[in-house]
């Protein structure tokens, strides 16, 4: 204890025997997860506030009367808990029997089946057998609206959702309704939550399969699917999210924690977006030629052609790129272009959204005008913004420009059939073919964010890093990649290994990335000016 | 019309405008020596005001009987925000039936002593939380509140003081749960009827997030006596730690059931043989809980030396609670009533709470089982260990409420249950 009369801002405790020194302030069950022991809990949920009603999370104080939730019992200097004795393990046996006295127990139709907290405790902690014996109470399913529907059986009442759409959403669609064990959640008259923007998010913390996503409804087994890190790509927010995928398909979007970005949260129109990453009919192969003479050919000879093309090139270079593409790609591409010529231009084109969608309960979270995840980067790297609000448009010197042509990762879906016809060379990296890609002279398919790793720098400067989810189709690679070993053929250098070298490439001639790496950026990423304080 | 509960041997200190409709005006209010227990509060001070009832040992009459100054004096003294009286009048608890009674004959009793209670601690709006179904009592209510703003008892300078208070009449949407402190601020509040997580308490943080004290009907209606008279007159009654006297409802087979009020300590058996004229058709007790159904029942044995005290029912193995007792002669169905029970706490629970939720429910259909001939004696031991488990687990003792009644029976009639367990039969039939 500090002898100057204030109290130390720190309290050592013991919990099942060991000590743990945490803030003063800190709840019993946020202590006992330092030292990695997960009290079981429904109710309480890290972003919302804690109502202490599910009664799951109590736990023997040494010294209290009774035993005490403790989600809201603050942790004292020297006091002694027990999560695991007889009294707090037998407390959680019965209230597990509680919760399945009326809960169906459909977990092989259920969608939550294999991350449900109630089957993980009561797999872990609950009775063999349950001794009740009559009709459970039967509610039914309800459509909430937006993609949320309601399965009132399954529903342990921890209010989560509701306490989400009031004090984070702030937006108050959900209630409890009638009490006892014939309490329900339910919508206001008929609205629901159609055209709520953070709806998606009930979903993620409901801790059983009682609120769950229609669009994902049936479609996988939680067992099935591989969690890939990512970043969302559909703003320039930049949440943190996880890929789940299965069958190399990305099978829906989920948040990823991260306190200075979107907190547990994501937003529906982020998380809606992600079929995308799914389409098929993609550029698989390399070629050459323009039009009729089009032909395919392999990685090494095309990539040769080129380099022969631009190490004899004298025209000024112009080039269209997408701010969905990396900073490890966008970046080498200037690079590139600084050693085969003179620049003439470096423009990108993304749809802005008419207004910013906050997340009232937190404020850090803003779904952003720019939807596209690397507007930013692109600005950092010399790309200048181009085109109009809807992500068109903006081109007509491009498409006229008599030089070299680079297009990477935009499918130039708005241009005319002529685009590029007139310049000496235009090489087009992308996914999809287009039209307007007809007169490129080298057609490179590269892969989307999903199928590599990479960064973006959000809308707060701040640089995140994205992971892996899918295969990439047939011999696409990543953007970083092509260009690398294009710029290695122009200096006689070597072709990075992997993106986290692209980065360290960039990092060694780029003033506002000096000093950072992957590593450094690590999985929640790091603020431009914070890398340099 | 003269009040049908009446006995001579009764303490007539709350109940003595009972049946006189004159009680009902201040003007009648005032002969029966009405108003001059705030006016003495006024003379004297907050601070000698909380004292006088300190020294009365006045203990709260909503059931936990917790010392009503004490409860007062945890109210920050300062001003800096606004501070709220509430007067409970849920009045819900099976059995019990004394604050419509205060509130229909006397309402300027109550008016009175929300008053006094507001002034103690310092609040100038006092919120009356009226039971939904109290038709008959919300209007004499209205109406007395209506004279008392209109002769400036209420409101603005009351009795000419200088001190600001409001009444205010709030009509619940009938639910018991709205009876509980903090269901009740959240229901006044517009919310959810659900109790609060405690700490913090209502003295820190109540009803709009204001410090607040909560007090029953008859509660505040003493402390106006009390004020009148001084704490020490109040202690004439009762026990040392059970001082004053008390309202206690009488219901089921006794010969004549009703209100009646008495000093604390009063014999049980003498309430029932001489109070109430004795059990119906002269039928033998068997059993009787003392405290509106959310106590443990007491065996006729247990009933035999009980004088009805806080400590005296304690010591006979239950709690005193509101003072409803509620008496069972040998033609009672133990299972049957301890199933009408649950099954009212079932329906009664705001649902928070698992155990409380599912336990309600749970324990009403196994009730229903066992009294339909189709349970086991080891359902028995799972009522017990489900009442167990609902016992000090929960948010407000509502839970605990069902586990009383349940464990207590199960231990003191378990004959009653064995016999429909092993031979489908039944015992008594009420
Ligand atoms: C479920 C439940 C219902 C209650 N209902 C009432 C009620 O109807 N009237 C009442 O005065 N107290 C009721 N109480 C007790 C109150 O919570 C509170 O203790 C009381 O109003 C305090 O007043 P007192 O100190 O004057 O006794 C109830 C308590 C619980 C747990
Ligand atoms: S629907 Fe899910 S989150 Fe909402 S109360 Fe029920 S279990 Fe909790
Ligand atoms: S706010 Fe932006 S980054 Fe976050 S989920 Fe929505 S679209 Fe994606
Ligand atoms: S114990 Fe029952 S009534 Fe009380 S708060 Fe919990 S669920 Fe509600």
């Amino acid at each position: 204890m500090a002898s100057n009369g204030r109290k130390a801002d720190t309290v050592t405790l013991t919990i099942d025997g060991r000590e743990v020194a945490v803030p003063r302030g800190t709840s019993l069950l946020q202590a006992a997860a330092a030292l990695g022991i997960e009290v079981p809990h429904y109710c309480y949920h890290p972003g919302l506030s804690a109502p202490a009603q599910c009664r799951i999370c109590l736990v023997e104080v040494e010294g209290a009367p009774k035993l005490q939730p403790s989600c809201v019992t603050i942790a004292q200097d020297g006091q002694t808990v027990h999560t695991d004795s007889e009294l707090a393990r037998g407390m959680r046996q019965g209230v597990l029997e509680f919760y399945l006295v009326n809960h169906p127990l459909d977990c092989p139709i259920c969608d939550m089946s294999g991350e449900c907290s109630l089957q993980d405790y009561v797999f872990a902690e609950g009775r063999e057998r349950g001794r009740a014996q009559e009709p459970k109470r039967v509610f039914g399913r309800d459509d909430f609206g937006g993609d949320v529907l309601y399965y009132g059986d399954r529903c342990v009442m921890c209010t989560r959702c509701v306490r989400f759409m009031d004090e984070v959403a702030r937006d108050s669609r959900l209630t409890v309704v009638e009490r006892g064990d014939r309490a329900v959640i339910d919508t206001f008259f008929d609205s629901g939550l159609d055209g709520a923007s953070f709806a998606g998010n009930v979903v993620d913390i409901c801790p059983v399969g009682a609120l769950v996503s229609k669009d994902f409804l049936h479609k996988a087994r939680a067992w099935d699917l591989d969690h890939a890190p990512s970043v969302c790509p559909n703003c320039s927010q930049g949440c943190n999210i996880e890929l789940h995928t299965r069958d190399n398909l990305v099978q829906r979007l989920k948040p990823r924690e991260n306190p200075e970005v979107n907190g547990h949260w994501m937003c529906d129109y982020g998380r809606s977006r992600y079929e995308w990453m799914n389409r098929t009919g993609r550029i698989e192969r390399p070629a050459m030629g323009r039009g009729e003479e089009r032909s395919e050919a392999d990685w090494p000879g095309t990539l040769e052609a080129l380099a022969a093309r631009l190490a004899g090139n004298e025209g000024e270079i112009a080039i269209v790129a997408s701010p969905f593409c990396s900073v490890e790609a966008l970046g080498a591409l200037s690079q590139l272009a600084k050693e085969a010529g003179e620049a003439a231009a470096a423009v990108f084109r993304s749809p802005r959204a008419g207004d910013e969608d906050p997340l009232p309960g937190f404020p850090l979270l803003v779904r952003r005008r720019d939807l596209a995840p690397n507007v930013d980067g692109a600005r950092l790297l010399g790309y200048a913004r181009t085109g109009t609000d809807d992500g068109s448009g903006g081109l007509d010197e491009v498409a006229a420009h008599r030089g070299v042509v680079f297009v990477l990762g935009d499918d130039l879906n708005d241009q005319p059939d002529d685009f590029g016809a007139a310049a000496d060379l235009f090489v087009y990296l992308g996914t999809f073919d287009s039209p307007a890609a007809r007169n490129a002279d080298f057609v490179l398919p590269v892969t989307t964010f999903a199928e590599e790793e990479g960064t973006f720098v959000n809308a707060q400067r701040r640089v995140q890093r994205f992971g892996q989810g899918l295969r990439a189709p047939g011999s696409a690679r990543p953007a970083w990649l092509v260009l690398g070993a294009l710029l290695a053929f122009l200096k006689s250098g070597k072709t990075p290994a992997n993106a986290a070298e692209a980065f360290a490439a960039l990092a060694d001639e780029i003033p506002a990335l000096s000093g950072m790496s992957h590593e450094s950026i690590g999985p929640g990423g790091v603020r431009l000016e914070a890398a340099h304080a | 019309m003269a009040y049908p509960y009446r006995h001579e041997r009764e303490t007539r200190v709350l109940s003595e405008g009972f049946g006189d409709p004159r009680a009902r005006t201040v003007a009648g209010w005032r002969e029966f020596g009405g108003y001059r227990g705030i006016a003495r509060a006024l003379e004297i001070g907050r601070a000698e005001t909380i004292d006088e009832v300190r020294r009365s040992g006045l203990r709260g009459r909503g059931g936990a009987g917790f010392p009503t100054g004490l409860k007062w004096s945890f109210m920050p003294k300062d001003a800096r925000r606004p501070h709220y009286l509430l007067c409970n009048a849920d009045e819900s608890e099976p059995g019990t039936f004394k604050d419509r009674e205060i509130i229909r004959w006397t309402p300027h009793q109550l008016i009175e002593g929300c008053l006094v209670g507001s002034y103690a601690i310092g609040a100038s709006h006092c919120y009356i939380y009226l039971r939904g179904e109290f038709f008959e009592s919300n209007q004499i209510m209205a109406r007395a509140l209506e004279e008392a703003y209109r002769e400036g008892i209420v409101g603005k300078d009351i009795l000419g003081s200088g001190v600001d208070i409001d009444i205010t009449l709030h009509v619940g949407a009938g639910a018991y749960i709205c009876g509980e402190e903090t269901g009740l601020m959240n229901s006044l509040e517009g919310r959810r009827g659900e109790p609060r997580i405690k700490p913090p308490f209502p003295a820190a943080v109540g009803a709009f997030g204001m410090p607040t004290t909560i007090n029953n009907v008859e509660t505040l209606a003493a402390t106006a006596h009390i004020l009148r008279h001084g704490g020490d007159w109040y202690r004439q009654w009762g026990t040392d730690k059970s001082p004053g006297t008390k309202l206690f409802c009488v219901s089921g087979h006794v010969n004549r059931p009703g209100n009646y009020e008495l000093p604390l300590g009063f014999p049980l058996m003498e309430l029932i043989e001489d109070i109430c004229g004795g059990m119906r058709e002269g039928r033998a007790l068997k059993a009787v809980i003392p405290g509106g159904s959310s106590v443990p029942v007491m065996s006729a044995d247990e009933c035999r030396d009980c004088s009805l005290c806080y400590e005296g029912v304690e010591a006979a193995g239950s709690m005193l609670g509101c003072a409803s007792v509620i008496v069972m002669d040998e033609t009672a169905d133990i299972v049957r009533q301890v199933r009408r029970m649950a099954q009212f706490y079932a329906h009664e629970s705001c649902g928070q709470c698992t155990p409380c939720r599912e336990g309600t429910a749970w324990a009403t259909r196994i009730l229903r089982r066992i009294e339909d001939g189709r349970g086991t004696e080891d359902d028995l031991d799972t009522l017990l260990q489900i009442s167990d488990q609902m016992t000090g687990t929960t948010i407000c003792v509502l839970s605990d409420s069902l586990a009383a009644p349940v464990i207590s029976s199960i231990r003191k009639f378990r004959e009653d249950y064995l016999a429909l367990v092993r031979r489908g039969e039944r015992v008594g039939v009420a």
